[in-house]
């Protein structure tokens, strides 16, 4: 029985922790929040110089060769500090997306730069205000260009390429395609959502250059494919802020005194810091499983995947809203650190789709496997 | 990662299967604890026989030390048993509490006599334990107890009652918690002793639950006297030897095997809703993926703690989550079950109810496996206080004198 990170793995944790605690103060991330900036450079440059944009991509790219087990601890890691950086868009998905159905020439092209952190990479899927499906999405490709817009897109304005999802007219089936986003007739306005620390975009693509990437004939199933990657780590990502939450609701519960004592002596207090440390480690443990399934290539990484972001949702959300409610008036104020991982919650909860989106993946798993 | 056993476990579980397979049976499964109020003496006997050979072979208890009669094993050879066993129906449920909570506190407290003459007979099953902590004033609050013990020459005369004991019927011994000094505080007027449940002036009673069976007992005692050599501590110090059975009990106590997800899964396949199968529903499938994430987060906590004990490392306190999640998980999905049958839902006869009243059963037991071996509330304080590192409740009972303290009726 070995359900558990190598020793190597966990001083790379502990390698990213210091670092993050070092250069990435809440004091960054209101920075960002608080300015026009979209992302820490300062931040970003780091992680870039640890290797970390790279830890994925093979050898052969530039990269370090490494599997999804060293990623989650990374994403976990910069979950806790709510690093303002667009990792998870350039890392979890554009960067797997070309691992994953690059063409040759195009992972030539690309990972390299991706791997030094050069560029900056983003994913592009929502169009509307109802979820993306395989017959809803409406951004065309054909002859090398595409029409459409996408929003909202992490990262959108910060990125140099995206890979966008789009229906190829050709044959009228979903495909990716990767777009320079500097090229001309590409059209980008960051938008205003509720976590600004994070950059989000509206893209609008008028007959603007891009080249099909190498879906064969997955379609749709490629997208799936790669949601379901980057929700395993993006349920890291998701338990890290959730474990911040929960710390600071402690820390304050421990600190205030109210009607003669500690607040953190009220069962009301003690039970609901209690049900946050249940739902975190629910959500850890299903994220364990998805984690494996993720770097072993396993049949059961489809559920996992589900599994393991439905239970990082719950618990982040869950963790940072009772954490401003532990913290009373205080926890409500601009001034007061709370509001980082309330926002985040929500922008990483909704990120890869909704909670309804994932238990109905969930549970068409269950039904394909008749498990009853 | 991976679930694989290292090549000592492998050995291990080899040997184990090897031997379970020449002597368990898969024959019909008999006993249990909470199964009978008049225990069959065959099956008893049964189970005697089996605890037996298995104390013999050295795995009746693989981790206690090899003068007890252990097998002087680690945790995860333990579990590594316990996973093979659980694959034969071998008689279950006469022996956990004594092995698991009572003659531990012997081994750590009595003396070397003592458990010279009482482990061994318990680790074969010629004798059966029971732990004879709660009352009906001291429940949650055990330190509470009023059952009290008073000094007569060289003996103690217990008088008071004792409740929910699981297997005071079939017992031969037991470990009780008594109140020898009512003018000192609370925690500090315990003593703790061990006797013989056929002693004169005990009254064994079953008390029937809410779901119509009859697991657990009260017990009197009226003028029961009991030797001071076998008291287990110091005079006063009963809390402290408690504590001892109290982080015993933790191991010794569970939640059985419950309709889950995939019954869930099953009913909602089978019963429909606005005349589409029940599954096609959003809300329905919302509520299987809630409880699957819960059922698939708690198999694999457990997995996370195998692996510390795989390491022989201690297993960390996610391992606390289980009963707060299992408990309610196992009440709210039978509700809900019994919802999505609309008006049928209410029929608990197994001949004519969906899954034969599965879920209508389950229902009526949750009710007691929310407070059994721990309330809701109560392990929410535990992990607040351990995990979390929270302060304790305010105490107003602490400096008081017990027979001081307020009480209800």
């Amino acid at each position: 029985m070995n359900f558990d990170f190598s020793e190597d793995q966990k001083m790379l944790k502990e390698q990213v922790s210091k670092f993050l605690s070092d250069n990435c103060s809440l004091d960054v991330v209101r920075d960002i929040l608080e300015t026009d900036k979209t992302y820490s450079e300062e931040v970003w440059r780091g992680l870039v110089d640890l290797g970390l944009t790279g830890t994925a991509i093979p050898e052969e790219y530039g990269g370090l060769g490494l599997g999804a087990l060293e990623l989650c601890v990374v994403a976990e890691e910069l979950g806790r500090a709510a690093a303002p950086v667009p990792f998870s868009s350039s890392v979890y998905l554009g960067t797997e997306a070309i691992v994953k159905y690059g063409t040759d020439s195009q992972k030539e092209k690309w990972l390299p730069k991706l791997a030094v952190g050069e560029l900056i990479s983003t994913f592009a899927l929502p169009e509307t205000n109802s979820e993306p499906t395989e017959n809803n999405i409406k951004t065309t490709f054909s002859n090398g260009k595409i029409n459409g817009r996408k929003i909202p897109v992490a990262d959108g304005s910060c990125a140099d390429i995206a890979i966008v999802v789009v229906k190829n007219i050709d044959n009228d089936r979903i495909a990716l395609a990767i777009v320079d986003l500097s090229s001309e007739n590409v059209k980008r306005n960051q938008i205003s959502t509720l976590d600004p620390s994070r950059d989000h975009a509206e893209i609008i693509f008028e007959n603007s250059e891009a080249e099909l990437m190498d879906v064969s004939d997955e379609g749709w199933g490629a997208i799936e494919n790669i949601l379901n990657s980057a929700a395993v780590l993006m349920a890291f990502e998701q338990i890290g802020g959730a474990e911040a939450s929960l710390n600071m609701a402690k820390d304050y519960a421990l600190d205030r005194y109210a009607f003669g004592r500690q607040i953190g002596s009220y069962q009301a207090i003690k039970h609901k810091l209690a049900d946050m440390y249940v739902k975190i480690e629910l959500a850890r443990s299903n994220s364990y499983y998805g984690a494996m399934m993720l770097n072993d290539g396993g049949a059961d990484l489809k559920i996992a995947a589900a599994a393991s972001r439905v239970a990082a949702t719950d618990a982040y959300n869950f963790a940072a809203q009772e954490s401003i409610q532990t913290h009373g008036g205080i926890g409500f104020t601009w001034e007061a650190d709370t509001q980082f991982f309330y926002r985040r919650s929500q922008v990483l909860g909704l990120a890869l789709g909704s909670s309804i989106t994932w238990k109905n993946k969930l549970v068409n798993q269950l039904e394909e496997k008749n498990i009853s | 990662m991976d679930f694989n056993d290292t090549k000592e476990e492998a050995d291990f579980r080899e040997e184990v299967k090897t031997w379970l397979k020449e002597n368990a049976s898969k024959g019909e499964k008999v006993g249990g604890r909470y199964d009978a109020i008049d225990v069959q003496e065959d099956a008893l006997s049964r189970a005697r026989d089996w605890q037996a050979k298995k104390a013999e072979a050295g795995y009746a208890a693989i981790t206690w030390p090899k003068e007890f009669g252990g097998l002087g094993g680690t945790a995860i050879q333990s579990v590594i048993y316990s996973q093979e066993e659980a694959k034969y129906n071998v008689p279950t449920g006469f022996f956990e509490i004594g092995l698991g909570m009572c003659i531990p506190t012997m081994m750590a407290w009595a003396t070397k006599e003592q458990n010279e003459r009482f482990v061994k007979p318990a680790l074969y099953g010629e004798e059966v334990w029971c732990q004879l902590f709660s009352e009906p004033s001291a429940g949650s609050d055990v330190a509470g107890v009023r059952t009290k013990a008073e000094k007569d020459g060289d003996d103690w005369i217990i008088n008071g009652q004792k409740v929910w004991t699981s297997g005071a019927h079939f017992s031969d011994f037991g470990i009780i918690v008594v109140r020898t000094d009512p003018t000192v505080a609370k925690h500090k007027g315990l003593s703790f002793f061990f006797l013989d449940m056929k002693s004169e002036g005990i009254e064994i009673k079953p008390i029937r639950q809410l779901s119509g069976g009859a697991n657990f007992n009260e017990v009197f005692f009226t003028d029961v006297r009991v030797p001071d050599s076998q008291r287990l501590g110091d005079v006063g110090q009963g809390w402290k030897v408690a504590l001892t059975t109290l982080m015993n009990e933790r191991l010794a106590i569970g939640v059985p095997k419950s309709a889950d997800y995939s019954s869930l899964t099953r009913a909602a396949k089978e019963v429909d809703l606005n005349d589409q199968p029940a599954i096609k529903n959003d809300l329905v499938r919302s509520k299987i993926a809630d409880w699957y994430i819960q059922a698939e987060g708690l198999k694999y906590t457990k997995m996370r703690t195998l692996t510390a004990l795989s390491k022989g490392e201690t297993p960390g306190p996610e391992s606390s989550i289980g009963k707060i999640v299992s408990a309610p998980k196992m009440q709210d999905l039978a509700s809900f079950a019994m919802d999505l049958q609309g008006a049928a839902g209410i029929i608990n006869d197994s001949e004519i109810a969906l899954l034969h009243s599965i879920f209508q059963s389950q229902w009526l037991s949750a009710a007691g496996y929310r407070i059994a071996g721990g309330t809701d509330e109560i392990l929410r304080n535990i992990v607040a206080e351990r995990v979390l590192g929270l302060p304790q409740d305010v105490r107003v009972d602490k400096a008081v004198p017990f027979n001081e303290l307020p009480s209800g009726r």
